[in-house]
């Protein structure tokens, strides 16, 4: 590996002493009383419009989705694009539900989705099924986080062998877990700010200047390969890449409010307007990955890959190279320390409200629902801290023990989860039609049907379905879903006969604005 | 949503109208919303190179620019309805 880039080292630590100072910061920040679970891991439900833009921005535009997304340009091309109208569909969906959500959460104090269904099917399994996803579905997730640390740590010409190599992700990671302990969801809330903002920066100086050096966009693009440049366009009998493509986009807009950040994020909101409005406001971010998806396309043109200086940086970390070695070649030093430390700060965002969230789900439906019944507040609250540093270590010792791939594979498996949680959550915002036996069942079909898709296509996430002669080439989240929503819709008029279906808790008049006089 | 520019009378009907909707939970201007669905997620619209926008392929500054059409669609339907 290349040489220790002080510089950009120096630089780094100093963003990451500030982001530390302001996590512990945080917990005075509008001052509650952290032994409450709603304190603690929603932040009091008292981030405005501004707060929550920063929060759910850097909660959902991951570090690994830098990474990631401009790796899938560098390496595969056109397809990466479908970030950007997944991104774009997401808006609608977060629009028209999850206002409806927040104040129906907000009335009963729910904190996770599971507390909601708990309350709106009075089903403790439905419940559970709704916990349990949640929590298996954030972990690979925050481990995934911990990729894009690496990455940059590795840019920056630290390397150890073996497990010493692992010791600043080590350090980085108690840092983390010590804030996220004592100030709960306000740490990573106000360290957004600080991230989004340099993350902002870092987007915009590429696309300006990399063009430049490069000799302009006409210029990159040339030197992309023309397969690479455009999706093929299918063949005779089958939807192609453009039903992948179309599939990708839908099924990963439709599961991601579904993940218990991206609820810990909505449910912290002040109101149900500051939500409507992050609607609108939110494509900012869409925006901007939309050009670092671009940058992929700029490593190539750059020839980044073929510069030995990389090398070992490609071979360790394959794709995921292009973006720190496209700005170690374009950047002077100082700058290369500011768009690692977002990076790497964009990390610890995320996996903070993942682990507060899984925390939240763990201590809320399942231990209070099945262990006990009646804890008080301070002890449901101690109860999240601990399981919330129980969630990180046990991420951090996923990717140093086991190959990062298994992270991935458990990752795009668990997308295809917890949409199954669709129809329970975002359908009975809207609706108590559904039993909830039925939609017991259709989840756990949605389950096992996704699950042996995605084997089924060796362990990718998009399953070739076959019609007759004909090949719809797809995401398996939203077969698997629509399996799950065809017998949640077949099975509960079955149901109801046998039963009465459960109470529901909550009222139609709880899902919106209270009346204003 | 016309209020019109009728008398007072059709106004304040029309505000009625309009508060029953709100209370009914749903607006037909949701609909709006089906206009990006169908504009990014056919990519038969706009999987091709040319016209090409500084040099950038018309696949990527198509759907860059519909991130901006949609977020304005959302805005006009935030301010033309009631949570």
């Amino acid at each position: 590996m290349q040489d220790v880039n002080w510089t950009a080292l120096i630089i780094f630590l100093a963003l990451f002493a500030l982001i530390t100072g302001l996590g512990f910061a945080a917990a005075r920040w509008r001052k509650g009383d952290l032994d409450q679970l709603h304190e603690w891991g929603l932040g009091g439900r008292r981030f405005g419009t501004v707060v929550t833009w920063f929060l759910i921005g850097g909660d959902l535009y991951t570090a690994y989705t830098f990474v990631a997304v401009p790796a899938l340009a560098f390496g595969a091309g056109a397809i990466a694009f479908f970030a950007v109208p997944y991104t774009i569909v997401i808006y609608p969906v977060l629009f028209l539900v999850f206002p409806r959500l927040w104040y129906v959460c907000h009335r009963h104090n729910y904190i996770t989705t599971a507390d909601f269904v708990r309350g709106r099917f009075g089903n403790r399994w439905l419940a559970l099924a709704m916990a349990v996803t949640g929590i298996v579905a954030t972990l690979p997730y925050i481990a995934l986080q911990l990729v894009g640390l690496q990455v940059v740590i590795g840019g920056m010409g630290i390397s150890g062998e073996g497990y010493v190599g692992d010791l600043p992700l080590l350090f980085a990671f108690i840092i983390l877990a010590a804030f996220t302990y004592s100030s709960g969801l306000r740490a990573p809330a106000s360290i957004a700010i600080v991230k989004d903002t340099l993350i902002y920066l870092t987007a915009f100086a590429a696309v300006i200047v990399v063009p430049i050096q490069l000799g302009g966009f006409a210029k990159i693009f040339a030197a992309v390969p023309e397969s690479k440049l455009l999706l093929a366009a299918p063949g005779p009998n089958t939807t192609g890449a453009y039903g992948t493509y179309a599939t990708l986009a839908l099924g990963s807009a439709l599961a991601l409010f579904l993940y218990p950040h991206s609820i810990t994020g909505i449910l912290s909101a002040s109101s149900g307007n500051a939500i409507r409005r992050n609607a609108a406001l939110l494509p900012g971010y869409s925006f901007m990955l939309g050009l670092l998806a671009l940058i992929g396309f700029f490593a190539i043109a750059a020839g980044v890959a073929g510069l030995p200086e990389y090398a070992a940086g490609f071979k360790q970390f394959g794709n995921n190279f292009a973006v720190p070695a496209l700005f170690l070649h374009t950047f002077p030093s100082w700058f290369v320390g500011i768009a690692f430390a977002a990076i790497g700060i964009g990390a610890l965002v995320p996996a903070a409200i993942m682990s507060i969230a899984a925390a939240n789900l763990y201590t809320r439906n399942i231990h209070r629902e099945f262990i006990n019944a009646a804890p008080t507040d301070k002890q449901e609250a101690q109860m999240a801290k601990w399981v919330s540093l129980i969630v990180k270590f046990g991420a951090l010792a996923f990717i140093v023990f086991v190959p990062s791939k298994f992270a991935i594979y458990l990752q795009l498996l668990g997308g295809i989860w917890i949409i199954q949680t669709l129809p329970a959550v975002m359908l009975g915002v809207y609706t108590r039609w559904f039993n909830d036996w039925a939609l017991l069942i259709g989840w756990t079909a949605g389950i096992v049907a996704g699950s042996a898709m995605f084997v089924a296509a060796n362990l990718t996430p998009t399953f070739n379905l076959v019609v007759g002669s004909f090949n719809f080439p797809g995401y398996s989240a939203l077969y698997a879903v629509v399996i799950n929503l065809v017998l949640a819709v077949v099975l509960t008029p079955l149901f109801n006969l046998v039963s009465g279906g459960s109470a529901d808790e909550t009222l139609a008049a709880e899902y919106r604005a209270p009346a204003r006089a | 949503m016309s209020t019109g520019s009728g008398s007072e009378h059709n106004v304040r009907e029309a505000d009625t109208n309009w508060r029953h909707q709100k209370h009914a939970g749903w607006s037909w201007l949701y609909l709006l919303f089906l206009i990006q669905f169908v504009a990014v997620l056919w990519p038969p619209f706009y999987n091709k190179a040319d016209p090409t926008l500084i040099g950038i392929p018309f696949f990527y500054w198509y759907q860059l620019l519909w991130v901006i059409l949609g977020a304005i669609l959302t805005a006009v339907v935030h301010f033309a309805t009631e949570d």
